[in-house]
């Protein structure tokens, strides 16, 4: 089983999203990780991107696959995770702390309503 | 209702208990990988794995015209091996295209083909319909399972866990060379560039060596690592670097034609293109980051095009490689677009890894 912590917020496409004074941490789920395997390449946006929710701002890329990345939420690109040129494998082994992508001042809040709870990804990846 | 059911190969339930995640693979259930494909990637090169390849097909052909019906049926010939050794070879359409990449085994009373699980229905259709006039008896033989032990460690790890004739083969085969010991088929082949057997082999036998394997330190090795293995040995999968539509010369498989006097299925076709010249199969690095993969355009400095045919992550290498069929005489760097990017690449001579050591040529 995947662990999905109940703090954080979900897009329907994998990503997960933690809030902090305006600022998103966005990642990719336990779920998303797991079903890629072994990442070796992870392209991030650039720091001052502005993003509207559900662009492409970046790719992984695992042995066997690239899967897109989308911002689950609009705003401006603060921050991106400079250790994962190094070590992509940050988003296998922890996918919630240390594997996070990018991070996104937000442009309004109340996007995070559209995004998924815990619950709801749950019940949307035991649906797949 | 159940419409469709995958096969599942003997070690199915050996494969869940060793953590396997399950795929679709070619209408079978396989593992992709038992946790990490890069770790069984690194065990294979630095020690030994073990693979399940029991979905792959295995056909006897026996019959006094068994001999006369694969030198016209295969390109290779397989006159040129003797009782007790093996031939890597295409089967080619009357086109020259490669209707499959096999390897042939030279019995006491016959031939022994394994020929590729995708494929099989093509090949043993293909194969029954140019059978006629020859006296030969085409037999599948399902009720064999197939592992694969590979890595620098893997015979000796393997030879310590059988006894008698089994143990011997295993220490003292040469290279392409095989034994059989009752039901059981010794072969010093692979399909990773590391040296190892492997084995055919009843079902419970292979169950039960399965688990002696494991229990010595073997690790089970899933389908993703086996891809990542063979492409940095520069191998063939059929279906990405090779179909019936690309000759032998087109795929690096020049080296298994063998153009003597004898008739074969595909010959004139080939030496019609020998003459008029013909794209060719080379290796890729990216000298940047990224990921090649099949199906990227491949832009050469004058302006010509090629693709890549199969393209990974090189565990060995820590870059990505790629095998690509370009227009003849390739060098130096190309252009491959990644989503809309160009990226920087070498052209190089595979293998891009070989017994553990970085091999491959720049071009």
């Amino acid at each position: 089983m995947s662990e999905i912590p109940a703090e954080l917020r979900y897009a329907a496409s994998h990503e997960w999203a933690k809030v902090e004074g305006g600022v998103a941490t966005v990642g990719i789920s336990d779920h998303a990780q797991d079903a890629m395997g072994d990442l070796v390449y992870v392209e991030l946006p650039e720091v001052g991107q502005v993003v509207a929710a559900g662009d492409e701002t970046g790719v992984v890329e695992s042995v066997k696959a690239a899967s897109d990345i989308y911002s689950p939420v609009s705003g401006e690109i603060v921050e991106i995770n400079e250790a994962l040129e190094d070590e992509p494998e940050l988003v296998n082994n922890v996918p919630y702390e240390g594997g996070w992508l990018f991070k996104v001042q937000l442009s309004d809040e109340g996007e995070l309503d559209n995004l998924l709870t815990a619950d709801q990804y749950q019940a949307q990846i035991d649906s797949e | 209702m159940v419409l469709f059911m995958a096969h599942r190969t003997a070690l199915y339930d050996a494969h869940l208990a060793a953590g396997g995640k399950i795929v679709d693979f070619g209408g079978w259930d396989m593992p992709i990988n038992y946790g990490s494909q890069i770790e069984e990637h690194h065990s294979v090169r630095q020690n030994a794995g073990v693979f399940d390849v029991s979905h792959m097909t295995v056909v006897d052909i026996a019959g006094a015209g068994a001999r006369d019906y694969l030198r016209q049926l295969l390109a290779n010939d397989v006159d040129r091996i003797d009782v007790g050794r093996a031939l890597y070879t295409g089967m080619l359409n009357d086109n020259g295209g490669v209707i499959d990449d096999l390897i042939v085994y030279k019995q006491d009373n016959g031939y022994r083909l394994v020929v590729n699980c995708a494929t099989r229905e093509t090949d043993l259709d293909w194969m029954e319909k140019q059978a006629g006039g020859f006296a030969v008896d085409i037999h599948e033989r399902p009720e064999l399972a197939m592992l694969a032990i590979q890595g620098p460690k893997a015979r000796e790890t393997l030879a310590g866990l059988l006894s008698g004739a089994r143990a011997e083969a295993v220490s003292s085969l040469k290279i392409f060379a095989f034994a059989q010991d009752g039901d059981w088929m010794i072969a010093r082949t692979g399909y990773t560039g590391e040296d190892g057997v492997e084995i055919m082999l009843p079902n419970a036998d292979a169950v039960a060596l399965w688990g002696q394997l494991l229990d010595a330190g073997v690790a089970p090795i899933g389908l993703g690592a086996r891809d990542t293995l063979r492409l940095e040995a520069g191998l063939n999968l059929y279906g990405n670097d090779m179909d019936n539509t690309i000759t032998p010369w087109e795929a690096n498989m020049g080296w298994t034609v063998m153009l003597n006097d004898r008739e074969f299925i595909g010959r004139q076709p080939l030496l019609n293109q020998q003459e008029n010249g013909h794209a060719e199969q080379v290796g890729l690095i990216l000298e940047g980051k990224g990921v090649l993969r099949a199906h990227q355009k491949v832009l050469m400095p004058n302006g010509e095009e090629g693709e890549i045919t199969s393209g990974t992550f090189s565990p060995t290498l820590g870059k990505s490689i790629a095998l690509a069929r370009l227009p003849a005489g390739a060098t130096g760097k190309v252009d491959v677009e990644i989503r809309n990017k160009r990226q920087v690449a070498q052209v190089v001579k595979p293998p891009f890894v070989r017994n553990g050591e970085v091999v491959y040529k720049e071009l």
